[in-house]
């Protein structure tokens, strides 16, 4: 038997949060692929603590939900779930390279294949991409397009910035765009002045982020000036400064999300037979330019 | 059961291929070309294969029993088959003793059971009724499936909330997919969010039938993580308590802080958490292993096994609260005006707000009175006007 285990931060104060865990746990439960599907949390529950032990499978595949290598996917997962002979160099990444390392957890008789988290994957780019097609309602969007690529950016984590700077890159050289911007939050390039960075007209922005809240939902629309009140919402596209700006919400909440989580156990050494086949077609239909990307507003996701 | 149903067969196959059957109070055996049947009632010897239809006819409880635990639940040892078996109040397996021993052996066990388990043809009897238990705010019924095309040993499960027991389905929301819980779980009455699932604030009128016996451990699941397994591991003296300090020494980051709460203050965190009234949990962990809080752990049916992140969270604000040096405050307030700033604290800290009647002027808590108490005290800051009394810290 084998087990996926989908490791997601969740929140105290907003349930939204940990819709896309839920909605990628699905999407993954519904292929059979695994015997066992469970999401667990650092604020919720089932927590990180406990989650493996509420499994059957011997062989349990952890993948983090989280976008960025750092402080949980090196810290906070590994001591919650008890993984004995644990050690960041085991991963023997720069930062967005970490693919899988295999151990043990001292509090059950389990083996756990301890994956990288969604964001650094590769199949990411291909989820960043999906997501400007799904919010511009064009599968064959970027020819006359830029692409804005959001991060939080953070002095404390260098890693942040490296796995933007990584999709960014890689969707530039697919030449698909004509241009391809990295983005942050809290550091240089700044999302506010988004348009400063691009000459094309029509520009697709897309936050690295897991789950809409308070940062893709109010700090950035209003940062960039598509609202001066997210509360009052903005348009999908907005103009500012002469530029359409088509916003495209958290990259988390597309239905892809569910292939990279399969990626990473595959990568791993899951068996998960036609199973990523199966989500891309069901996702490509499902989200068939479906997608609301400025449903309401939300909390703050982590708290 | 006739000869023709799944579990005669399934009989006939076992005991061919293992020669032996042994569980739940049911031995058959076979030696050669004879057969032995045997049941806390009485045993059979000496019997042909061909007498087995006749045999087993009487102690077919006992053999639709095994069919549905051996077959069915299957997974030996594990959390899920437990709990099931504690559904329907069947004697729980441990370790080492389990339902394969020779009935033989333990069968009083099975016809005299003094802790609250049934013996299988009672069980089976029960079973036709539906037998109801009770797990945090839930109410599990097992019940024989009642369908020509199944095998009828097949039980089938239905959940509601406690508070629904007298309620007709009609009335309820009828659910059959267990991720329908995760919603259910995630709002209290009043549409607040619920970050810990095992608050007593489980929205009631809804209602799962027809589960599956690994549908409803998924149902039970999404409403009360880990329950199941820790339960389990209490069962069978396996409980690993994380105490206090091992839990707080650990956390990192912004919990880095946390170990700093003094102990005193700690005691009063699981006042303010760890209670009957604010958690279904009963707590297992103490300050340390030897170093038992005073607070009592509560009546809670799922064992807490270590601080949630709810309580690290919240030890995060009182281990910067404490951190804090004392002074005396002079204010001035009336004797009442005192007794009302009592009264406030509590009503908050009992939920009670919500209940204080608009014109119940008389309760210290009571909006105006609150309202009333703040447009005379506050000053322009909009707090109470207090004057610290020098102390000496304010000499250093």
């Amino acid at each position: 038997m084998q087990a996926l285990v989908i490791a997601a931060h969740g929140s105290h104060l907003n349930p939204d949060a940990s819709d896309p865990t839920y909605a990628h746990a699905d999407t993954v439960r519904e292929t059979g692929a695994f015997d066992e599907v469970r999401e667990a949390f650092w604020k919720e529950e089932p927590h990180f603590r406990e989650v493996i032990r509420t499994l059957e499978s011997e062989e349990v595949f952890v993948v983090p939900l989280f976008i960025s290598e750092g402080y949980f996917t090196e810290q906070v997962i590994p001591r919650e779930l008890r993984l004995e002979d644990w050690n960041p160099d085991k991963w023997d990444s720069d930062g967005t390279a970490a693919s899988t390392v295999t151990l043990e957890a001292t509090d059950v008789d389990k083996t756990v294949h301890y994956c990288g988290p969604v964001g650094t994957h590769d199949a990411m780019t291909d989820v960043i991409v999906q997501r400007a097609e799904t919010v511009t309602e064009d599968s064959d969007v970027g020819a006359g397009f830029g692409l804005a690529v959001v991060g939080h950016g953070t002095e404390r984590n260098e890693n942040s910035a490296k796995a933007i700077e990584y999709h960014t890159e890689r969707i530039r050289e697919q030449g698909r765009f004509d241009e391809v911007e990295a983005l942050f939050m809290d550091e240089e390039p700044e999302v506010d002045d988004v348009t400063d960075f691009f000459e094309a007209e029509d520009v697709v922005v897309v936050p690295l982020f897991i789950a809409d809240g308070y940062h893709t939902q109010e700090d950035i629309p209003e940062d960039m000036g598509l609202t001066d009140d997210y509360r009052l919402g903005w348009d999908v596209p907005a103009e500012v400064d002469g530029h359409r700006i088509w916003y495209a919400g958290a990259v988390g909440t597309e239905g892809l999300m569910a292939d990279v989580l399969l990626e990473r156990a595959v990568d791993a050494g899951a068996d998960v037979g036609d199973a990523l086949e199966a989500v891309r077609n069901e996702v490509s239909l499902r989200d068939g330019g479906t997608s609301d990307s400025t449903s309401g507003p939300t909390t703050e996701a982590g708290d | 059961m006739d000869r023709t149903s799944p579990e005669f067969e399934a009989v006939l196959e076992t005991v061919t291929d293992e020669e032996r059957i042994a569980f739940d109070g049911l031995t058959i055996e076979r030696d050669g070309d004879t057969y032995t049947v045997e049941t806390p009632a009485g045993a059979q010897t000496g019997l042909e294969r061909s007498d087995l239809p006749q045999a087993l006819e009487p102690v077919s409880a006992y053999v639709t029993n095994w069919y549905y635990w051996q077959r069915t639940v299957g997974g030996e040892d594990t959390a899920r088959r437990a709990f099931l078996r504690w559904c329907e109040r069947a004697p729980i397996e441990t370790e080492g003793t389990g339902a394969d021993e020779p009935a033989t052996s333990d069968a009083s066990t099975y016809t005299n059971a003094d802790d609250g388990t049934v013996a299988v043809p009672a069980r089976d009897e029960a079973l036709r009724d539906g037998i109801d238990r009770e797990w945090g705010e839930l109410v599990v019924t097992t019940r024989l499936v009642d369908d020509v095309d199944r095998p009828e040993s097949e039980r089938v499960y239905d959940c509601w909330h406690v508070a629904d027991a007298g309620t007709d389905l009609a009335e309820l929301e009828v659910y059959d997919d267990p991720r329908a819980a995760r919603e259910l779980a995630t709002h209290d009455e009043d549409g607040r969010y619920r970050p810990l699932k095992t608050a007593p604030t489980l929205v009631s009128g809804w209602a799962f039938t027809g589960l599956s016996g690994a549908e409803l451990v998924d149902t039970i699941g999404f409403f009360y993580p880990a329950t199941v397994a820790n339960w389990h591991r209490e069962q069978r003296d396996a409980l690993d308590v994380d105490h206090w300090a091992e839990t707080a020494d650990r956390q990192s980051g912004i919990y880095d802080v946390v170990d700093e709460l003094p102990r005193e203050a700690v005691e009063w965190m699981t006042e303010a958490c760890c209670v009957d009234s604010q958690c279904l949990r009963r707590r297992e962990w103490h300050f340390e292993e030897d170093d038992e809080l005073a607070v009592d752990g509560g009546d809670g049916q799922f064992p807490c096994r270590e601080p949630c992140s709810l309580v690290i969270a919240a030890a995060r604000s009182w281990a910067i609260l404490e951190s804090e040096d004392e002074h005396t405050y002079e204010l001035e307030l009336t004797t009442s005006e005192l007794n009302q700033l009592t009264e406030i604290v509590d009503a908050v800290a009992d939920g009670r707000t919500d209940e204080i009647r608009e014109a119940d002027v008389n309760d210290g808590a009571n909006r105006f009175r609150a309202r009333y108490l703040r447009a005379k005290r506050f000053d322009d800051d909009g707090g109470f006007t207090a004057r610290r009394r020098a102390d000496e810290t304010d000499a250093d």
